[in-house]
């Protein structure tokens, strides 16, 4: 099977589709051109393949501004030719991306980044800008967009979100933001702050992540090195630290079937996957009643000897050379994730067998 | 009869000579009057033969037939002459043998006929004696025979009087009683009572007799009365308790009330004394805490201020001196007063209840075998529960005793409380109560080690507090050495610094010389002189567990704790610490790790002569934990002074406009700044780290490295990526670049050296630098400016690390990025560069 491009990375105006084909380990790209400008920040629509937003920046006149816009890929890309990874070079006529509208913010800022509604249907994004959040609606199969609501952090200083992220949880009506060393939540019903958690982190905190099957569990990252776990029920105290990494954490990110996978990136130039059993929605190992898995389980009687799994690190990945700026899993296969580092190399990589069975088993 | 054979044998045979010959015949004699027993029987076994002429089996018939076979006829002549020649010498000497005995036998004779007429004399005096006697018996039996009526009557008179002054005694009795309560001898009146008692018993049946039984029974009942009372008066003395008390058991009181009333009569009075005791307790504990508290706030003021001197009244009295005058005896006073009111009266009273009940030699009919057991018993119970009480009152003073100024009072008390109940140990052997003691002392000891820990613990953490201010205000401290320096900031911090190897010595110095009068302190628990010291407790578990473990080794971990909670609550609450103290905290771990420790421990061994049955913490161990606490302490004190920097850094590459920034005149400010904190750092980590080990030192090194770093490696890099048609080539390059290159980790632990510690601060630095850098997008001169702040940090920074390349490479790494990220990347000319670094 084929996998739809588990990460699209941004090198200078460019996008590039990987196709990464798990039976034959191939991999393959396609190039579509952004001719806006460098890419920041990048995210896929949930119901269109074809649509995504970039935060880009845009220069002009000795002024550099960061932007957001909604794109369409063209219909091509799908059914195009695959390039062959020997040859990178051989890039002819790439495609440029067909702009659908622009998530205009001249008046609130650079925007950092732009969210999808998780499991929406597309119509709904969060531009994060400075010190704005602004909930855009999409209209005219996002062609236009209007601001329905925006929330402003107020503050002594020059506050700027640095990251956000969208709980998938509640209806999708809560938000997590990140300014410096503080994390807050904001409802998006009426677009104000329900929680902050000040010195979240020692210093910066750089990503946010929500556990996709627990609703209160955050996890986030910063310039500490650190990893924190949050139940943001009780925000005094984080749930769990991880300090694995020895430079600045970038990204962290949950597996989004198997909560206890945590995939983090960071400038030390490694990966770590680390296995947060204790915290996670299935902390004894497999837990789902047997009726449910009476098909797909044959050998359950091997389970009940299963000791319960300790959190641990279940494998660091040390194949970048430079500072990692980006983690994902694959959102089609989840035992597969990629990882992006300054020096524009993208490793994609699995899960240890052994674990995966273990989790499933 | 055998004389004649005798006399006729040596007739027969000649005797051969003279000597021979007399003793054959003194030998015949001795034969006849059976005297020599063993010479017959030689005789016998020689003279068996009948040929023997002297034998007595001599035959004359063998003889002479022996004779006239062997021998010749001359021979036969020769032997007859020879026997006829003997026969006639053995004649000769028979005649001069029976001529010198005659004369004897004639004088024998005549005296025997001599006695025979004197016997005949004396039978007839004899014969007179005899009818004398006769007649004197006769006279005898005559008198005896007229004098025996009146003998008999004689006897039955004096029978008659003594019993008449035996019933005089017994009617006298009442009346005599009655005299001797008048006179109070009581002594007296139950000796007479008891002698007549059984008589008056036996004949109660006549009246008479029991009228004066009843009478006695009637006085004595009052008599017992009488001291009864006496007894429950108890206002006197010992001796004459003892003397009630004894003729009370005379009277056959039941011993077994008597004891309770004993035993009551004396609790009475012990409870007195306690409740005396117990009135000294009240006071200060109805009057409130602040009498309670204000020794125990003041322990850490004063340890450190006079650690071993000081009475414990100080800082109560010192407080309010009127509102409680003189309310707190000290707990010497305390004891001694228990001691000498409770203990010494409870020991008199067992004593003397020993002597009355127990040890008495019990007599006649009262000897009912139990009651030494039951009256043992009942002291027993009497002992312990007024034991408990006392003990109660005990343990409520000693736990007051809270200051740790002055163990020896404390102790001194404990040792008198032990020693004084070893007098009711002897008193009684199987008593429970000095074991109790025991344990009270033991109990104590424990006690004033937790607090000792405790203080010790606020000791050290004021010594912190201290050090924290001479840090903070370093004006104070170098004032008075530093005289006129008051030129602002760079002096003072100066004077911190150079402060800092001071504080640290003066920081352990104080906490060794508080340990040590810590342990000399407790060392007064063990001293010969104390009794308990001997006991199993003090000298094993108290050494071991008490002073080595809950003491020494519980206070060095503790030290390695609070440092390290300076590295975790720090982290997480905007480092409130100053980085200063940290250093000095690490050093300060580090050299307990490598001497202090051992020191310490071998100190506490020696002085508790520490036996280690049981495992105790090795001194690895505590070493270990030391290291860890120091690495922990550096690894922060760099991460916190890396932050520093960073934070200058990133706030300086933050917020600039890079796009739009003029071109670069001079090195920026922030670099300067870097260099200046990297080299203070530096100092102050001179003061107390060592220098440590550079890798590839060379002489010139800024000059050779800086072309290297300008012109090959950086021109190589800067071609391609500014022509946009060949992106990948920069990838590849930096990437063969890095392959060569270590991996560099950089938060990571740091070495105990000055060059290490401070590579870790710049890497830091550095790393961050590089992170802001790439989240930027550069004009031109932006570029160049990087350019030429990455210069300035190059030429200056080197010497600080211990591998330059490191620096060069993260350097170069930053210069590269920003490159990347350069919209006009033109690079400024090296020389340019360097004569703008020069310039300053």
């Amino acid at each position: 099977m084929e996998d739809d491009a588990p990460v699209i990375y941004g090198l200078e105006f460019q996008i590039h589709i990987i196709d990464f084909d798990d039976e034959n380990n191939i991999i393959s790209k396609s190039v579509l051109q952004h001719q806006a400008g460098e890419i920041w920040h990048i995210s896929a629509s949930p119901a269109d393949k074809a649509v995504l937003t970039t935060c880009y920046n845009k220069t002009s006149e000795s002024r550099v501004v960061t932007c957001g816009a909604v794109w369409r890929m063209p219909p091509e890309w799908e059914s195009g030719s695959h390039e062959s990874p020997d040859d990178p070079h051989n890039s002819h006529n790439p495609q440029n991306l067909e702009l659908l509208c622009h998530l205009d913010n001249s008046s609130h800022g650079n925007a950092s980044c732009v969210l999808w509604e998780p499991m929406g249907d597309g119509k709904c994004v969060i531009s994060l800008a400075d010190n704005h959040a602004l909930l855009w609606d999409l209209t005219e199969s996002s062609t236009q967009a209007t601001i329905s609501s925006s929330a402003t952090l107020e503050g002594k200083g020059q506050l700027k979100f640095t990251a956000g992220k969208w709980s998938p949880h509640h209806n999708c009506t809560q938000l997590a933001t990140a300014n410096d060393t503080a994390i807050r939540g904001w409802d998006l019903r009426t677009m104000s702050q329900i929680y902050c958690i000040e010195n979240a982190h020692g210093q910066l905190v750089r990503d946010l992540d929500f556990n996709p099957n627990k609703q209160y569990y955050l996890a986030s990252c910063g310039d500490d090195c650190k990893v924190k776990f949050w139940d943001v029920r009780n925000i005094n105290e984080p749930v769990k630290n991880l300090e694995e990494h020895s430079h600045w954490v970038w990204s962290v990110r949950y597996n989004h079937s198997h909560d206890q996978l945590v995939l983090t990136g960071s400038s030390d130039s490694r990966v770590i996957l680390s296995n947060m059993v204790s915290i996670s929605s299935e902390p004894f190992g497999h837990l789902v009643d047997d009726d449910d898995l009476s098909d797909a389980e044959d050998n359950h009687q091997d389970e009940k000897t299963k000791e319960p799994l300790q959190d641990s690190i279940i494998s660091t990945y040390e194949e970048h050379e430079d500072s990692v700026y980006a983690v994902e899993w694959s959102s089609a296969d989840p035992w597969l994730f990629a990882s992006l580092s300054y020096d524009g190399r993208l490793v994609i990589n699995r899960v240890p067998r052994a674990l995966k069975y273990h989790i499933l088993l | 009869m055998d004389g004649d054979i005798n006399a006729s044998a040596p007739a027969t045979t000649p005797p051969d000579s003279d000597p021979a010959r007399k003793r054959r015949v003194h030998g015949m004699l001795k034969l006849y009057y059976g005297l020599n027993e063993e010479g017959k029987t030689v005789d016998q076994a020689e003279s068996m033969d009948p040929c023997d002429i002297n034998g007595p089996h001599f035959d004359p018939e063998v003889y002479l037939n022996k004779l006239r076979r062997e021998c010749s006829l001359g021979e036969l002549m020769d032997q007859e002459s020879c026997m006829v020649k003997q026969i006639r010498s053995l004649d000769s000497d028979m005649q001069t043998l029976v001529y010198e005995n005659y004369n004897k036998f004639i004088s024998a004779t005549d005296t025997i006929r001599k006695m025979k007429n004197d016997f005949k004399k004396m039978e007839d005096e004899m014969d007179c004696l005899s009818t004398n006697m006769a007649s004197i018996t006769d006279f005898s039996a005559r008198i005896s025979g007229t004098l025996q009526d009146q003998h008999a009557q004689i006897t039955k008179l004096s029978g008659v009087h003594t019993l008449l002054r035996k019933l005089q005694f017994l009617f006298e009795l009442p009346a005599r009683l009655n005299k001797c309560l008048e006179l109070q001898a009581y002594a007296q009146a139950v000796s007479s009572h008891r002698r007549a008692r059984c008589v008056l018993q036996q004949y109660r049946h006549m009246p008479s007799f029991r009228g004066i039984q009843d009478d006695c029974h009637a006085i004595m009942d009052k008599l017992a009365q009488e001291l009864r009372q006496k007894f429950r008066d108890g206002g006197s003395s010992a001796k004459d308790l003892s003397e009630c008390v004894e003729l009370l058991l005379q009277l056959d009181e039941p011993a077994e009330e008597l004891c309770d009333k004993f035993l009551s009569h004396a609790q009475s009075r012990l409870e007195a004394d306690l409740l005396g005791l117990e009135a000294e307790l009240r006071p200060p504990l109805s009057s409130g805490p602040t009498a309670v508290t204000d020794p125990y706030t003041g322990p850490a003021r004063r340890l450190s201020v006079e650690p071993t001197a000081g009475s414990p009244t100080g800082p109560t009295s010192l407080n309010n001196p009127f509102l409680f005058p003189s309310l707190r005896t000290d707990i010497l006073e305390f004891i001694d007063r228990g001691c000498n009111e409770f203990v010494s009266s409870l020991c008199l009273v067992i004593a003397s209840y020993q002597e009355l009940f127990v040890n008495r030699p019990q007599e006649g009919e009262l000897a009912s075998k139990n009651i030494p057991q039951m009256a043992i018993g009942k002291l027993h119970a009497f002992v312990d529960a007024l034991a408990t009480r006392y003990f109660s009152l005990v343990e409520r003073r000693i736990q007051e005793e809270k200051s740790v100024g002055d163990n020896s009072l404390l102790v001194r008390a404990l040792d008198r409380f032990h020693r004084r109940l070893q007098a009711v140990a002897k008193l009684l052997p199987g008593s429970a109560v000095p074991s109790q003691g025991t344990e009270i002392v033991v109990r104590a000891a424990r006690e004033r080690i937790k607090q000792y820990l405790a203080a010790l613990q606020s000791f050290y953490l004021n010594s912190l507090t201290d050090v924290r201010q001479a840090l903070a205000a370093p004006r104070l401290g170098g004032s008075s050495a530093g005289g006129g320096s008051h030129l602002g900031g760079p002096a003072t911090g100066k004077d911190a610094l150079a402060s800092l190897p001071e504080l640290l010595s003066t920081l352990s110095a104080s906490i060794l010389n508080q340990i040590k009068s810590v342990l000399a302190s407790v060392h007064l628990f063990t001293a010969k002189d104390i009794t308990f010291s001997n006991k199993p407790y003090f000298k094993g578990e108290f050494c071991s567990h008490g002073v080595r473990e809950s003491l020494v080794v519980n206070f060095i971990k503790f030290v390695c704790q609070s440092s390290r909670q300076f590295c975790e609550s720090a982290g997480d609450r905007g480092g409130s610490t100053p980085p200063a103290l940290l250093l000095l905290l690490s050093r300060l771990c580090l050299d307990y790790e490598t001497s202090s420790i051992t020191y310490i421990l071998t100190l506490t061994d020696e002085q508790f002569l520490v036996q280690h049955h049981s495992p105790v913490t090795a001194v690895t161990a505590l070493c270990g934990e030391a290291r860890e606490a120091a690495q922990k302490l550096l690894n922060h004190y760099v991460k916190v002074q890396g932050l520093i920097i960073s934070q200058m850094l990133r706030k300086s590459v933050e917020t600039r406009d890079w796009v739009n920034t003029i071109e670069p005149r001079n090195v920026r400010a922030v670099m300067k700044r870097v260099v200046e904190d990297t080299t203070s750092i530096d100092v102050q980590v001179g003061l107390l780290y060592e220098e440590g080990v550079r890798k590839a030192h060379s002489s010139d090194s800024s000059k050779r490295t800086f072309s290297v770093y300008s012109s090959s490696r950086q021109q190589t890099r800067y071609a391609p990526s500014y022509t946009p048609s060949a992106p990948m080539d920069t990838n590849l390059l930096s990437n063969i670049h890095k392959l060569f290159s270590e991996r560099v980790e950089i938060f990571s632990p740091v070495e105990f050296n000055k060059v290490s510690v401070l590579t870790g601060i710049i890497k830091i630095s550095l790393k961050t630098f590089l992170e802001c850098v790439r989240l930027r997008t550069f004009g031109r001169y932006g570029l160049q400016q990087i350019q030429v702040d990455c210069h300035y940090l190059q030429m200056y920074l080197w010497r600080f690390v211990s591998d330059e390349n490191l620096v060069h490479f993260l350097l170069d790494e930053i210069v590269g990025s920003t490159a990347h990220r350069c919209l006009d990347p033109a690079p400024m000319e090296q020389s340019v560069i360097e004569v703008i670094c020069e310039r300053g």
